[in-house]
């Protein structure tokens, strides 16, 4: 129990730490919003800009600033998006889903095909499947994904013409029908698949590495021993092993997972998180940026904690030792 | 013998000779560990034939303006030429330029930036994970919430940001590919010098008055090399595909040719042209793929568990 407090207090220092990072990288970006509105509106009298500086807050001592912008974003207000001039909470909280639901999916496809892959893989250390999962593993690893993409949308848009080309879902569909959320699907395929592509070679030969250990070890002699079938050996006994790994690298890699996406989304143009941080560099939307930074960070924390949790459930060695 | 022993044992012979090795079972011939090495290198096929992929990408990098001596910039064409007609090998590109050129300047760009970064990514890796293994306590602690904090914010979308915040040029790219993927490295020096560190060779050392810094430099971090060495090899082709991804985001020095950048400006024309956007790519992944198969290579030739086979 106390470890997991400990993990819940390291988690809010952590986002504490993501905030204050932001503020300082803000800080140290030429040119303030007085600037930028300046600039708009082509030029503005030193009163002026004094003024506006005055309502951001901009003439008060650094460490008043940062107090304060820390006392926003603990409330959830992550500042005025300047280009939409809306409340960038709000903006994150309409791109969340798509972008959960590519991450999730691609992850979830990779972890459950590559420990399958791995497992295939790990029963026949010299066959041919398993030198395919290592050629796998390769060319996964050294692929970049953008280029992944585009050669599945030569495959499957422009050669076999099946799948649709980008968006979220075809705006003439209705929506909140069952034809909507296939349409959803339908689109949602090759993104998952580029972005899935990366992760399920890197886990296929990580699972294969990790069963092939544990299919070594001697409680799984005496599981055969004992008179058990194969599968059930696999199954039961080395694949619980097997996964912890795999898991634990995914809850690692998250953060990756999450960078992968804004290539993903910004090659389908899928309505994401991703797409939304890559507009917003390019229009020099600072609030955008940072808010998107924050959130993103946020989601990697939660999701660390709950892969903390989640093995410490499937192995339960790790449930009395500290600092695992 | 024990993996540390074993490789303790190999750089021992590499200046005391047949002394070291006269524990082990007496060889008629005592090979200097780094032809063992090479020789437990080449014998690896595939490791052989990322080498030699390799050493053409970087010769036609390093070559290139006496193999083309050309603008890749310039537009030389019609647009969307297909390869190999009217001369040209890789056809062109949206704007009339040479794919050829292209990709041969190309090469540059990105192997510069992919090395440099490669090697800030070491050097900060390293730096935080031997003083973190090594002394332990408080320090460790600190550098590892630091590290845990690099680890939280997903790394392509802050070197984005940092790049975009800073200026689009080749240097501020390097630096911030470094600056967000340090944290692996760091984690592997760190293991590595918390398990050297208790071995008797560093406690000898310890005990003949050597200091901490003699010990971590000269002592603990020639023995922890290996897996770093092969870590360097991942780190490079990682490096190189970040940065074909700013790259391809525009998120470089526009002036610059690079694989990733050929890709972003014809992004576009895929469906109409898609050797525009296919070709940089096979370079791309060609580049990592010899970078990852010289990693497997050394790993192997490294690992002494493997020496028997």
């Amino acid at each position: 129990m106390t470890v997991i407090v400990h993990r819940l207090l390291n988690a809010v220092g952590l986002l504490l730490a993501v905030v204050v990072f932001n503020f300082i990288l803000l800080s140290m970006v030429p040119g303030d919003i007085a600037d930028t509105l300046a600039g708009e509106s082509g030029g503005a009298s030193a009163e002026v800009m004094a003024e506006i500086r005055r309502t951001y807050g901009l003439d008060q001592p650094f460490h008043i600033q940062l107090a304060t912008y820390v006392g926003k974003v603990a409330r959830g207000d992550l500042g005025m998006s300047y280009y939409f001039n809306l409340p960038v909470s709000e903006l994150i909280l309409g791109r969340v889903a798509p972008t959960l639901l590519l991450v999730v999916t691609a992850l979830v496809l990779a972890i459950l095909i590559g420990t399958l892959f791995g497992v295939i893989a790990s029963r026949k250390p010299n066959g041919a499947f398993s030198h395919f999962v290592t050629v796998l593993a390769l060319v996964g690893f050294s692929a970049p994904v953008f280029w992944t993409a585009f050669l599945l949308i030569v495959l499957f848009v422009a050669m076999l013409e099946i799948m649709p080309l980008s968006g979220l879902v075809d705006p003439t569909t209705p929506r909140g029908t069952l034809a909507w959320y296939l349409d959803v699907l339908h689109h949602l395929f090759l993104p998952v698949l580029s972005l899935s592509s990366i992760y399920l070679a890197a886990y296929s030969r990580l699972a294969r590495a990790s069963m092939m250990d544990v299919l070594g070890s001697d409680f799984i002699r005496t599981a055969r021993a004992k008179g058990l079938g194969e599968t059930s050996v696999t199954c039961k006994h080395a694949l619980r092993n097997a996964v912890i790994p795999v898991i634990t690298i995914a809850g690692l890699q998250f953060s990756h997972i999450f960078s992968g996406a804004v290539v993903v989304e910004t090659v389908f143009t899928w309505p994401g998180l991703g797409t939304l941080a890559f507009e917003s560099i390019l229009r020099g939307d600072t609030p955008a940026i940072m808010g998107i930074l924050f959130f993103s960070a946020m989601i990697v924390i939660v999701v660390n904690l709950l892969t903390d949790l989640a093995y410490r459930i499937v192995d339960p060695r790790i449930r009395s030792a500290r600092n695992a | 013998m024990s993996e540390p022993q074993a490789r303790a044992g190999a750089r021992a012979g590499a200046r005391t000779g047949a002394a070291a090795r006269g524990s082990d079972a007496a060889p008629d011939r005592i090979e200097h560990p780094f032809v063992e090495f090479l020789r437990m290198y080449v014998r690896n096929w595939a490791a052989t034939a990322g080498f030699a992929i390799f050493s053409v990408i970087l010769f036609s990098a390093l070559f290139a303006p006496m193999l083309l001596a050309r603008d890749p910039f310039e537009m030389v064409w019609m647009p969307f030429t297909p390869p190999g007609q009217d001369g040209f090998v890789l056809g062109t590109d949206n704007l009339g330029r040479d794919m050829l050129t292209a990709i041969l300047y190309g090469a540059r760009a990105t192997l510069v930036v992919g090395a440099s970064a490669a090697t800030l990514t070491i050097v900060i890796g390293i730096t935080i994970g031997s003083f973190a293994g090594y002394y332990r306590g408080w320090v460790d602690e600190v550098l590892m919430r630091i590290t845990e904090f690099f680890q939280v914010l997903p790394p392509l979308l802050l070197a984005m940001v940092l790049v975009a915040l800073f200026s689009p040029t080749l240097p501020t790219v390097a630096i911030a590919i470094g600056v967000v993927s340090w944290t692996g490295v760091a984690r592997l020096a760190r293991a590595e010098f918390m398990r050297i560190r208790e071995l008797e060779f560093v406690k000898a050392a310890r005990s003949i008055g050597s200091r901490n810094r003699r010990i971590i430099w000269r002592v603990i971090l020639p023995n922890a090399l290996p897996p770093l060495i092969v870590n360097a090899a991942l780190t490079v082709g990682v490096a190189i595909l970040f940065e074909a991804a700013l790259s391809f985001l525009g998120l470089s020095d526009p002036n610059v040719m690079s694989w990733g950048k050929l890709i972003g400006d014809n992004r576009d024309y895929l469906l109409d042209a898609p050797w525009t956007v296919t070709i940089p790519g096979v370079a791309i992944f060609l580049t990592v793929l010899a970078i990852s198969l010289i990693g497997d290579g050394l790993n192997d030739a490294f690992n002494p568990r493997l020496r028997e086979r």
